[in-house]
C-alpha cells in the first residue's frame, strides 16, 4: 500500500482550475518533492490531502484512508508545516509548542523533552517565553518547523518550509528531515522553489504546472529526460521561463488586507 | 490535558493578557448602566415602575455577556486571517472538541465580563433582593453565555471578512440586545414588538436574571430555563455543524 495515492484529483475555484486531474503515488518512506511555478496548484493539492479543502472530483488515499470521509483517522497519520503562517501570535513560543503537543496527544514527558530539544535545534530556546508576535519573520518560520517535528507522523507535509530561512537553518532543516525519514521511515511530501534542495533530499520529484503534472521521476531521470546539467535547468525546460501571472492573487490579498482594517 | 482544555485555556489567556481590550469592552456596558440607569430613573419612577437602576442592571449584565460571547465566536475571523485556525483544523482531534473548547472558552470569558459589570453595578448602588440569589443569577449568566457563544461560533464559521462581521454585529447582535427587554419592561408593548421580543432568546435570559436578582419575572424560571436550554442546544448543534464544514 502506498503512503499517498491520488487519482484524477481536481479542484476548481469558479472558472479557475487550480488542480487539473492529477494522479500520482508516493511510497512509504519516500521523500517526494512537488515542484512548480507560483500558482501551479501545489498548496491547493496539499490542502486537499490534509482535509482542509474538499476536492471537486477525484480520489485520494492517505495510508489507505480516504481523507474526505475518514477525516479524523487521516489526520492522525500526517503532520504539516504550512506555507502561510499558522502560529498563535498572542502566545509564547513555548505555549505554541505545548498547544500543538496536546492537540497531537504527545505524552507529557516526551512533549517537554522534545520541545526543549527542537527549540534548541532551531535556536529558539532562549526566546521560548517571548510572545510570537515579537519574533522576526525567520524566527516565526523556525518555530513553525520546530512545531511540525514535535510529533512523529507517518506522513509529513512540508509546504515551502525553507521560505525566508537563512542558509544555516535550511541546512539544519533538511538534515533533520532526512534523519526522521531514515530513522522513522517517515514519508515526506514537500514543495520548495529551491531546486538544489529538492535535488539534494528528494527521492522522486513531480513537476506541476498550471494544475497539471508535466513530468515525474527521480532527479536523475528528470535531468536526463531534458538533457540538463542541473535540476534547475530541467525545471525551466519543463515549465518554460515565463513568469507566472500572479497579479490576480496579489490583488486579492491586498483587497483582503484592506477589508480587514476597514472598520 | 485534553484538546478541549487547552483551547479553553487559550481563550482565557488571550482575555487576561489584553488589558486594553478588557477596559474597552467594559466601557459600553458601564455607559448604559450609569447613563441610562441614572438618567432614566426619574421618568421610570414617575411612571410608577420603581427604581430604573435596579431594573436595568440585570439587563446590562446580560447585554455584556451577549456582546462578549458573540464577539469571541466571531473573533475566529482573526484566527482565520492570521492562520492559527489551520493549525487546529488539521489536528487529529474531532472538530467538535475544537469547537467546544473555543465556545466554552468564549463563554467563560463572557461570564467573567458579566461579573465585572455586576460588581460595578453593586458599587454604584445595585442591591439584589437576597444575596443568595447571586448563585441562580450566576447559573443563568452561564446559560446566556453558552447560548450566544455557540451562536458566535456558528457565525464565526461562515464569516470570512470584516464586512460580514459588521453585518452580524449590526443586524443580529444589536437587535437581539435592544429587543430583549434588557432596557424596558415587556408589559403593554405594541403587538408586533411583543412577537419579536418573544422570539429573541435573550428575552428569556434577561427575564431569568431579573427574576433571580430582583424577583421581577414574567415567564417563570422553568420556562426561561427550558427555552434557553433548547435554544442553546440548537445553536451548539448548528455551530458544531458549520465549524466541521469550514474549508480554508
Ligand atoms: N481559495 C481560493 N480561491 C480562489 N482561488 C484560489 C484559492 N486558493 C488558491 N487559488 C488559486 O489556485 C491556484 C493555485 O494556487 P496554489 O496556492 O495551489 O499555488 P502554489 O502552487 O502553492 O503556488 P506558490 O508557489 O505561489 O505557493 C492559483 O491560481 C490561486 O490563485
Ligand atoms: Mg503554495
Amino acid at each position: 500500500m502506498s503512503a499517498i495515492r491520488v487519482e484524477n484529483l481536481e479542484k476548481t475555484f469558479g472558472d479557475l482550475t487550480a488542480v487539473n486531474k492529477i494522479s500520482f503515488q508516493v511510497e512509504k518512506g519516500e521523500i517526494f518533492a512537488f515542484l512548480g511555478p507560483n500558482g501551479a496548484g501545489k498548496t491547493t493539492t496539499i490542502k486537499m490531502l490534509t482535509t482542509l479543502l474538499n476536492p471537486t472530483s477525484g480520489k485520494i488515499e492517505l495510508d489507505g484512508l480516504d481523507p474526505t470521509i475518514h477525516r479524523n483517522e487521516a489526520r492522525q497519520r500526517f503532520g504539516i508545516v504550512f506555507q502561510d503562517p499558522s502560529l498563535d501570535a498572542e502566545q509564547t513560543a513555548y505555549e505554541n509548542m505545548e498547544l500543538h503537543g496536546v492537540l497531537y496527544k504527545v505524552p507529557h514527558k516526551l512533549r517537554v523533552q522534545r520541545t526543549e530539544q527542537l527549540l534548541k535545534l532551531f535556536e529558539l530556546w532562549e526566546r521560548r517565553n517571548d510572545y510570537v508576535k515579537t519574533f522576526s519573520g525567520g524566527m516565526k518560520r523556525r518555530l513553525e518547523i520546530a512545531r511540525g517535528f514535535l510529533h512523529t507522523p507517518k506522513i509529513l507535509f512540508l509546504d515551502e518550509p525553507t521560505l525566508g530561512l537563512d542558509p544555516q537553518t535550511r541546512n539544519q532543516l533538511w538534515t533533520h528531515v532526512k534523519s526522521v525519514n531514515e530513522s522513522e521511515n517517515t514519508t515526506v511530501f514537500l514543495t520548495t522553489h529551491y531546486m538544489d534542495e529538492a535535488d539534494r533530499v528528494a527521492h522522486r520529484i513531480a513537476i506541476i504546472d498550471h494544475g497539471a503534472i508535466v513530468a515525474m521521476g527521480t532527479p536523475q531521470e528528470l535531468k536526463q529526460q531534458t538533457n540538463s546539467e542541473s535540476l534547475e535547468q530541467a525545471f525551466l525546460a519543463l515549465t518554460g521561463s515565463t513568469i507566472r501571472d500572479e497579479s490576480a492573487t496579489s490583488q486579492d490579498q491586498l483587497r483582503r488586507f484592506a477589508q480587514m482594517w476597514r472598520k | 490535558m485534553s484538546a478541549i482544555y487547552i483551547l479553553w485555556l487559550r481563550e482565557l489567556k488571550r482575555y487576561v493578557r489584553s488589558r486594553a481590550q478588557i477596559a474597552a469592552s467594559l466601557g459600553q456596558p458601564l455607559l448604559y448602566l450609569l447613563a441610562l440607569g441614572f438618567g432614566l430613573g426619574p421618568v421610570f419612577q414617575k411612571a410608577g415602575q420603581g427604581s430604573y437602576f435596579q431594573f436595568v442592571a440585570p439587563g446590562v449584565v446580560s447585554m455584556t455577556i451577549l456582546f462578549s460571547s458573540v464577539f469571541s465566536g466571531i473573533a475566529m475571523l482573526w484566527d482565520r486571517q492570521f492562520g492559527f485556525l489551520k493549525e487546529t483544523l488539521v489536528a487529529p482531534v474531532p472538530r467538535i472538541q475544537i469547537m467546544i473548547g473555543r465556545t466554552v472558552g468564549g463563554a467563560t470569558v463572557a461570564v467573567i465580563q458579566g461579573l465585572l459589570v455586576f460588581v460595578v453595578a453593586i458599587i454604584a448602588g445595585f442591591r439584589p433582593h437576597h444575596w443568595v440569589s447571586f448563585f441562580p443569577a450566576l447559573l443563568f449568566m452561564m446559560l446566556i453565555a453558552i447560548v450566544f457563544a455557540a451562536l458566535g461560533t456558528a457565525f464565526g464559521s461562515i464569516v470570512q471578512d470584516m464586512q460580514g462581521f459588521q453585518l452580524i454585529m449590526n443586524f443580529m447582535v444589536l437587535p437581539i440586545f435592544f429587543l430583549s427587554g434588557a432596557l424596558f419592561p415587556l408589559e403593554n408593548l405594541p403587538k408586533a414588538l411583543v412577537i419579536i421580543t418573544r422570539i429573541d432568546p435573550l428575552t428569556y435570559g434577561v427575564d431569568a436574571m431579573r427574576g433571580a436578582l430582583i424577583s421581577n419575572i414574567q415567564f417563570g424560571f422553568s420556562v426561561d430555563t427550558i427555552v434557553l436550554c433548547l435554544i442553546g442546544t440548537a445553536f451548539l448543534t448548528a455551530g458544531a455543524y458549520l465549524f466541521s464544514r469550514i474549508q480554508l
